[in-house]
């Protein structure tokens, strides 16, 4: 039997990679591709970096197959330390303790961004962060996060920004902790590429969360405090999270708490103009 | 007579915070904020107190009500809240299941 043509069949398809690095955590992306990893550079351009580490490495298989039924809802189940996550696009696995997974998805932006959403989301609950759904904008220095369902204002509050607000996202805010380690109470707001109706990526970049405001619409622009289990309530209605799993669900349940606990929560009523920036900041 | 001993769902998490008491479940991550009763009898199901001393001691005497009915609006309430597998509930003391591992009676924040 001939081995002339084993050499050609053996070699090493090219693997293609970026690490997309979203609230300080990198997460290497590898496929064989050129078109798909185009396609992400321009997706998560200002979140793709040079850095060679990453703390996640995922290999994406590209199918050409949809999947059986695609409309089928998110899924994020661990076993035996291993999490799957599954949607009606995409289906993906990762093992944290070797710190590496696989995605299959067919060629598309929106399945990979929602295996990160939920992958970021998984890790920042170890961690006593969270993502949330809101808008989130520096000014000053300090992070304003602006939390509502769908049509409470987050678009419209994040379009109305003045030129001296860095918008970080018109839709899911990443929250993380700070050290308490080092004895730094409270948390910091990162900008992320996940968008809501804006369409327009959130900057790279980070600061300490000064409040958090319920988006309320209303005949004027008010500020009004609201009671703690109130905020909690709020909170916990926004966050996003998925897993079924009971240790992760405590864990960040009582990461509102203690958020809620450090951070002023308010309702913040507006109309639709910009005069409603003035009371922030 | 039996007598009922309630103790915390340990796959719940609890916080009680500006004076209400929350409590969410790990297995279907559903929110529930407990009334005052319902508080207290979270707060007092420690495994071996019955229903009917918690009941004499820390509700009849906030709560103007006869002692009869308030024992069968806590059993009830009681009932109610094991459905929901936020406590539990016996008609034996419910013992810690390895107190040496740390399995102590669940607390409200672990």
């Amino acid at each position: 039997m001939s081995n002339l043509l084993l050499p050609e069949l053996a070699a090493d398809v090219e693997r293609l990679s970026l690490v997309i690095e979203i609230g300080g955590m990198p997460v290497r992306v590898q496929t064989t591709d050129p078109a798909f990893v185009a396609m992400l550079q321009n997706r998560y351009s200002g979140f793709v970096t040079s850095s060679e580490h990453a703390e996640i490495s995922f290999d994406v298989d590209l199918t050409v197959t949809h999947f059986a039924d695609p409309d089928a809802p998110v899924r994020v189940t661990q076993h035996k330390g291993r999490w799957t996550l599954e949607r009606g696009d995409v289906r993906a696995e990762w093992e944290p303790a070797s710190r590496t997974g696989r995605i299959r998805q067919t060629v598309n932006p929106y399945s990979i961004d929602a295996v990160l959403r939920i992958v970021h989301s998984l890790v920042l609950a170890r961690q006593g962060g969270f993502l949330l759904h809101s808008a989130s904008a520096i000014r000053n220095g300090k992070a304003f996060l602006f939390a509502g369902v769908s049509e409470a204002g987050k678009t419209t509050i994040s379009r109305l920004a003045p030129p001296d607000a860095t918008l970080l996202t018109d839709e899911i805010s990443y929250v993380r902790k700070k050290d308490d380690r080092k004895h730094d109470a409270g948390y910091i707001a990162f900008g992320t590429p996940f968008t809501g109706e804006l369409a327009k990526l959130g900057e790279n970049v980070s600061a300490p969360i000064a409040a958090l405001y319920l988006l309320a619409k209303g005949a004027e622009n008010r500020i009004d405090p609201i009671p703690l289990g109130e905020a909690a309530r709020s909170l916990l209605a926004n966050l996003l999270f998925f897993a079924e799993d009971e240790d992760l669900v405590q864990a960040i349940f009582h990461s509102a708490f203690e958020f809620v606990s450090q951070v002023p929560v308010s309702r913040l009523t507006f109309v639709p103009d910009a005069r409603v920036w003035e009371l922030i900041g | 007579m039996s007598r009922l001993y309630m103790a915390r769902n340990p796959r719940v998490a609890a916080r009680s915070l500006g004076g209400e008491m929350m409590i969410m479940s790990g297995r279907d991550s559903m929110l529930f904020t407990l009334n005052k009763t319902a508080t207290i009898l979270w707060q007092s199901a420690d495994g071996t107190t019955p229903l009917d001393e918690i009941v004499e001691l820390r509700i009849v005497p906030g709560f103007a009500v006869e002692p009869a009915q308030a024992l069968q609006d806590a059993e009830t309430l009681a009932r109610e809240l094991a459905s929901r597998e936020i406590l539990q509930i016996s008609e034996e003391p419910i013992l810690p299941r390895n107190p040496a591992a740390g399995e102590v009676a669940p607390g409200e924040s672990r």
